[in-house]
């Protein structure tokens, strides 16, 4: 499985760097490494509704660090 | 009038026409006629005749669609603008007084002054122009006059051909292009790429056949005066660019590794500036083992880009045509695939007829104050210093003693001393333009203005050290 975090400028003035380091403990914490890839991208066409984070080709927008570890549960636990 | 001078106008009447015809897919019909439209007249306004003003704008079409495909260099003569500028060399004007001191005949170390009629007269047989007579005089009544274009040329590459029209010496030419802005007849003139720039666009369907992405120089805070950075960037997105990304993010990443390999090496000459490079090599060969290894910030980020967009096309617009000449290094051209100037820019927007300041902004927002100072002289030992300095760098280690070297002439004189190891400095950072990038010679505007813009623009970076710029990149 592969997120990729979206930290084009728009996105990153509205914190892709807190929501990458979310996802990169909770892939540790649930010893993930192995199996789930976290990479950049530049623009993931969701501009303007940032954070953009696209999970197995699945795009998300409007992700935040207080909504990121929901997100994580239910898009790559599959909790819920 | 948007541009500084109306040469420059000239030149992107020729560069909006062509794109346009380009985005219509009109080229080969529109071409016929288009330096009649572009010049109406039907009386001269510029030259002797209407048809030698269009025969001028013909060649200006010339140049939009690449040049002269057999020239190597970036920068070519377009001879029939050329006016053949008389070279008077040193001449003595109206206000010599016919004095009895006769400085200017002392001051002369040939023997090419002498008194007639009680008034100097230069030989210019015995002259070698070395100027002594003309700040010896005090009624300044000596001029010394030179093409603009050679005066401009701080590494000799330009002289006169038999036909007295101006010709480049590729072999000393470092495609900084000094000599396209100074030339007020607009005859010296920069290769464009922007037909290359329309045809990824649009292959690109709409970024679905590939993504095209922006990268802009931070010299982007001097220009647009009418519109912000932000309003740009909705051009640009606009235009079909699929996203726009800040070259000054790539300077932060060269700062970073600068400082390391400056901290190894102990002494470095700077990489960013493609003419200060090509200065080196043809100019100081024996200097060229100092150039840093590192990649411009252009290339840098560009191979970012295509590291996680694979397939992507990535167009660096900026304030220099020598980026063109970058390019084309083997080690470039796989990771920049078009190199458009500022000037270009304006006329690509116009193409399409996009209004800049009827757009909303967008952010660009990504590099640090660092990072984008290095649009200005001085910019680069800023953030080279600081990486070293976020590195932890001990001063015992390595102290930095940086000398920036704004324009050919200043990185002459400190190329000079270092080949002879007496430079105290351990770190050139080197500029072929005056001022930096904002003194460019594809930039819209050059004021007294831009280097606050630049620093102002560096301020407002959300990102306020170079680590923090550079650390969202690596994962």
């Amino acid at each position: 499985m592969t997120i990729q975090v979206c930290i084009g400028s728009s996105c990153h003035v509205r914190g892709s760097y807190e929501v990458k380091t979310i996802f990169e403990e909770l892939i540790r914490q649930n010893g993930l490494e192995g199996q789930v890839a976290l990479r950049p991208a530049f623009c993931l066409g969701v501009c303007g509704e940032g954070v953009g984070v696209r999970i197995d080709g699945q795009t998300l927008s409007g992700v935040t660090k207080e909504n990121a570890a929901d997100l994580f549960r239910q898009y790559v636990l599959k909790e819920g | 009038m948007v541009f500084d001078t109306q040469v420059q106008e000239l030149k992107y009447k020729a560069l909006k026409e062509a794109a346009r015809l380009a985005w219509q897919d009109q080229l080969l019909k529109g071409l016929l006629g288009a330096s009649a439209r572009l010049v109406p007249g039907p009386q001269p306004t510029m030259r002797c005749c209407i048809y030698k003003e269009r025969a001028v704008m013909e060649e200006r079409l010339r140049m939009a669609m690449g040049g002269d495909e057999d020239n190597e260099n970036i920068i070519e003569v377009i001879k029939v603008a050329c006016d053949e500028c008389p070279v008077a060399g040193v001449r003595v004007t109206e206000s010599c007084r016919g004095c009895i001191a006769h400085r200017c005949m002392n001051a002369c170390p040939k023997g090419a002054i002498s008194i007639v009629n009680h008034r100097a007269v230069v030989d210019q047989e015995k002259c070698v122009e070395c100027g002594r007579c003309v700040s010896a005089c005090p009624y300044s009544a000596i001029v010394k006059s030179a093409r603009p274009c050679e005066k401009a040329c701080k590494t000799g590459a330009i002289r006169m051909d038999e036909n007295k029209k101006a010709a480049i010496d590729n072999s000393k030419c470092i495609s900084c292009g000094a000599c396209v802005y100074q030339c007020p007849f607009g005859a010296i003139s920069d290769k464009s790429f922007i037909l290359d720039c329309v045809d990824l666009v649009k292959q690109s369907q709409n970024n679905q056949a590939y993504q095209v992405f922006a990268i802009v120089a931070p010299s982007i805070s001097s220009q647009f005066h009418h519109a912000s950075v932000e309003q740009v960037v909705s051009g640009l997105k606009a235009l079909g660019f699929y996203n726009v990304v800040e070259t000054a993010l790539g300077a932060d990443m060269t700062a970073w590794r600068e400082a390391q390999e400056l901290a190894e090496k102990k002494f470095l000459t700077s990489s960013c500036c493609p003419a200060f490079v090509e200065y080196i090599h043809k100019f100081f060969p024996d200097m060229a083992s100092h150039i840093s290894h590192n990649l411009s910030p252009m290339a840098e980020i560009a191979k970012y880009i295509k590291r996680i967009h694979p397939g992507s096309k990535v167009v660096f617009i900026g304030p220099c045509t020598a980026k063109k000449a970058e390019r084309r290094l083997p080690q470039v051209s796989e990771l920049v695939d078009c190199v458009l100037t500022f000037e270009e820019l304006q006329a690509l927007f116009d193409s399409r007829e996009i209004d800049l300041t009827a757009l909303p902004g967008e952010a660009l927002d990504n590099a640090s104050y660092f990072g984008r100072v290095f649009a200005r002289s001085g910019g680069l030992a800023v953030a080279v210093e600081q990486a070293l300095k976020e590195r932890g760098v001990e001063p015992e280690e390595f102290q930095l003693n940086a000398i920036s070297c704004s324009g050919v002439e200043e990185c002459r004189a400190a190329l000079l001393r270092a080949s002879r190891d007496m430079l105290p400095n351990n770190f050139i950072e080197g500029m072929a333009c005056e001022n930096g990038c904002i003194g460019g010679a594809g930039c819209i505007t050059h004021g007294p203005k831009s280097k606050a813009d630049v620093d102002q623009y560096g301020r407002q970076a959300m990102e306020k050290t170079i680590r923090d710029a550079i650390g969202i990149l690596d994962f």
